[in-house]
């Protein structure tokens, strides 16, 4: 460890190696662009071999202080070797069939729950109070959704419905968390199967453990007239469900909200020192309260792009896999602020987008790509990548005095 | 009647507020046996409202579940073993599930002591499920005892060491061992989908497209003690099980590393001021308990699964269960042994147990999942019990000072 602290106190040379790094990245991505189409290279040699540089531009910048964009090029290098050594064993074909332009869209259809569900954290964590309940507030969210949009003939009225279960969830965890002091990590793990149990359970009541019946009203695509024909552009985003834009605008929102306005500097200062935060007069349970019951409607506004939107109008037992804790991860990754949320959800959003399309050629490496978002927040908390930094009170009850 | 003097103590309201280990361990003193048993009461309670809510009879509900786990068998005196007889089978079924559960409750019950929370219990169940299946599947011919004792010590091993990657960032970087190990399952899920799936290294080479793991030979099966091995009878691994709550109390009670993890429970800077490296006690903590994770993937590959299938994989719960296990326990060997064989007989009981005639068992397995989260979730609040408790206390002392003469 000591190592490891010498090389944090090591002074910046004059070389610059942040550039370095930033070069390495570069070449990363160059080392993969390298085997695909348009230039498609067909040995081995290219990938590994500008991929190898890029690692070696991120160790030097590394042991010279710039650890962040350092451990960057590195990643960059070795995906980049991996995916470029991956296509060259591929045929051109298959290659074309996965590296499409749609391959955007379907990055965002996967990145818009891990978004929404994401913000919803960060609201929360914003405000001092862990949220490790996102999956089940997510859950409740896709059933709920789906339900209320089926009896009640509207998708609009689906996601009040979903906004409104998530709500509720949320409402249990703040009264445990904010009244009760009890610990939200375990607060929040409860509702994780309690919202299982309650979603199975009515899912096998009302629907006789048989799917959604066809025809609910589903979220609607948006189809923007003239850049749905553009090459490349149109696949991409020319027609997204209404749900991706709402996540895509939410992220600039919240990021204003958060740190621009009197609300969010409160909602901040509540989970940075409650205590300074009630001297001045902040009612910090009421902005808890209020951010924790936000985060439900927004993870549960996920849950329901999964069941009324991308999903079409159905429901499975455990709909939502896990997303709710790669969201948790997103946000973590995302270094608790809403761009760098946004990015991780695009970033783990394309590495499921990869994992269902990687089985054309090769089906197990897919299923390691599953595994990247987790991995690399691993690496992330572990501190190899930057500093993560949690707001200071996250997690912590606080008592009015 | 004479003003009663303030207290020398403090009040709770003034103290800053305690880890979770901490507050846990004195409402533990203060509750004793009475605060699960009504958590759980409780969580039954709204479960069979639940049940009555949505038109069925709680009551009916609650009895075929009951019977459905076999503990009926228990008031059939004199007592018959054979599992020919329906309940003696289902007896045997849900203990063979309370083994599971013990395990993977001792392996969030122990680093609960050291004030760190695992929620990686499924993560490192799954690795030794992994890994005792590789040993199970290969070195076919060699003797059975030296073969199931590879198969146990490598599994255990492996939990130890997926569980020691977070005590290890825990004490070195600082990661949050919460996020780390929840982080550390999904990496397990997806590691073990690849091993199994199809064109993974550890699949079954008979059948290529069914992505489902190769079969332990017998040499590395655990002999089954109750039952028929052919029906999936009760193994030995069940010992294993009750001689880890032994371990348990034993480290934790009657070792120096045992003092320390709960010194390190109860205030990591005051253990660290008394000389204990609190660094090293969480990296131990932490590989102990996945040890007692890796045993139980252990015993279930080796002692009835024999194979595990991708579909297994992302539906298995058994490793999260472990929570509700150790929480309603108390954390204590005594009532994790009695909060897994509650959860045993309900986990049992609502589905291959129950009969269909009786409650429907889509409804009654989610019904577990329900009850886990409602115990769960009333488990965390022992700080209210605590108030109360100490609000009576407070009440007491007060009623005494005034009734002795001035």
């Amino acid at each position: 460890m000591t190592n490891l602290a010498a090389r944090l106190e090591a002074p910046r040379r004059a070389l610059s190696p942040g550039r370095i790094a930033a070069a390495g990245i570069v070449l990363g991505v160059a080392a993969f662009w390298s085997t695909i189409p348009p230039f498609t290279a067909r040995t081995v040699v290219s990938p590994l071999l500008i991929g190898i540089l890029a690692v070696a531009a991120g160790v030097w910048a590394i042991s010279r202080g710039r650890r962040r964009v350092g451990w960057g090029a590195v990643a960059s290098g070795a995906l980049g070797i991996g995916l470029g050594i991956l296509a060259t064993r591929s045929s051109t074909g298959n290659l074309d069939t996965v590296f499409r332009a749609d391959l955007i869209a379907s990055m965002l259809v996967f990145a818009t729950p891990l978004t929404f569900g994401a913000l919803g954290g960060m609201v929360s964590e914003r405000s001092g109070i862990v949220n490790v309940g996102l999956e089940g507030m997510m859950l409740m969210g896709a059933f709920w959704g789906v339900y209320v949009a089926d009896k009640g003939g509207s998708w609009v009225l689906g996601l009040l419905g979903a906004m409104l279960a998530g709500a509720l969830m949320a409402l249990v965890h703040a009264i445990f968390a904010v009244h009760l002091r009890s610990d939200q990590i375990v607060s929040g793990m409860a509702l994780n199967f309690l919202a299982l149990g309650i979603t199975g359970y009515f899912f096998a009541q009302l629907y006789h453990e048989q799917n959604i019946p066809a025809g609910v009203s589903t979220i609607p695509n948006v189809a923007i007239p003239g850049v749905k024909n553009w090459t490349f552009v149109g696949p991409a985003i020319g027609n997204l469900n209404l749900l991706i834009w709402i996540a895509i605008l939410l992220v600039p929102v919240s990021y204003f909200v958060l740190f621009k306005t009197a609300i969010g500097l409160r909602l901040r200062a509540c989970g940075e020192h409650p205590r300074a935060a009630d001297t001045v007069g902040i009612n910090v349970y009421a902005m808890r309260y209020g951010a924790v019951i936000v985060s439900g409607m927004l993870a549960a506004l996920g849950g329901a792009f999964l069941s009324i939107g991308f999903g079409g109008g159905s429901f499975t037992e455990n709909m939502t896999e896990g997303r709710g804790f790669i969201a948790l991860a997103a946000m973590i990754f995302g270094n608790w602020r809403p761009f760098g949320a946004f990015g991780a959800a695009l970033l783990f959003g394309f590495s499921t987008a990869l994992a269902y399309r990687l089985p054309t050629y090769s089906g197990s490496a897919a299923t390691l790509f599953q595994a990247l978002p987790y991995v690399l927040t691993l690496i992330a908390v572990a501190g190899l990548i930057g500093r993560t930094v949690p707001p200071a009170a996250d997690g912590k009850p606080y008592r009015k005095q | 009647m004479t003003q009663p003097a303030a207290t020398v103590t403090p009040s709770p309201e003034s103290e800053p507020p305690a880890p979770f280990a901490v507050r846990l361990g004195i409402a533990q003193r203060a509750g004793g046996a009475i605060v699960p048993i009504i958590t759980a009461l409780v969580a039954f309670v709204l479960g069979g409202l639940v049940v009555l809510g949505t038109g069925h009879d709680p009551v009916g509900a609650y009895r075929g579940i009951f019977d459905g786990s076999g503990i009926n068998w228990l008031f059939h005196v004199p007592w018959d073993t054979n599992t020919i007889h329906l309940d003696a089978y289902n007896l045997s079924q849900t203990l063979l599930v309370t083994t599971t559960l013990i395990l993977t409750g001792l392996a969030v019950a122990f680093p609960f002591r050291c004030g760190l929370f695992n929620i990686g219990g499924q993560g490192q169940y799954l690795v030794g499920l992994v890994v005792a299946n590789w040993v199970g599947v290969s070195f076919a011919g060699w003797p059975t005892l030296p073969h199931v004792l590879l198969g146990i010590g490598a599994a255990a091993l492996a939990g130890s060491v997926w569980a020691g990657i977070a005590g290890f960032l825990k004490a070195t970087t600082g990661a949050h061992e919460v996020i780390s190990t929840i982080m550390l399952n999904w990496i397990a899920v997806w590691g073990a989908e690849y091993l199994f799936g199809q064109g993974g290294p550890l699949q079954n080479t008979q059948n290529l497209s069914s992505p489902v793991s190769g079969q332990v030979v017998e040499s590395a099966r655990l002999p089954v003690f109750w039952g028929s091995p052919v029906l999936q009878g009760l193994d030995v691994g069940f010992f294993v099980a009750l001689a880890m709550l032994v371990v348990f109390w034993i480290v934790l009670n009657r070792t120096t590393l045992g003092y320390q993890v709960r010194a390190v429970g109860y205030n990591p800077d005051a253990a660290a001021y008394g000389g204990i490296n609190v660094k090293r006690n969480y990296f131990l903590t932490m590989a102990i308990a996945g040890m007692f994770a890796g045993l139980a993937g252990a015993v279930d590959m080796l002692g009835y699964l024999f194979q595990f299938g991708t579909l297994d994989v992302q539906t298995s719960q058994i490793g999260f269960l472990g929570i509700a296990v150790a929480l309603l326990g108390r954390n204590t060997a005594i009532g994790t042994g009695l909060a897994a064989f509650l959860f045993g007989g309900l986990l049992y009981g609502t589905t291959r147990g129950l009969d269909p005639n009786v409650f429907d068992p889509s409804l009654a397995g989610n019904l577990t999942s329900m009850i886990q989260g409602l115990i769960v979730l009333f488990v965390g609040i022992d700080v209210v019990i605590l108030y109360i408790w100490n609000a009576r206390r407070k009440v007491r002392i007060a009623g005494r000072r005034s009734e002795a003469p001035a």
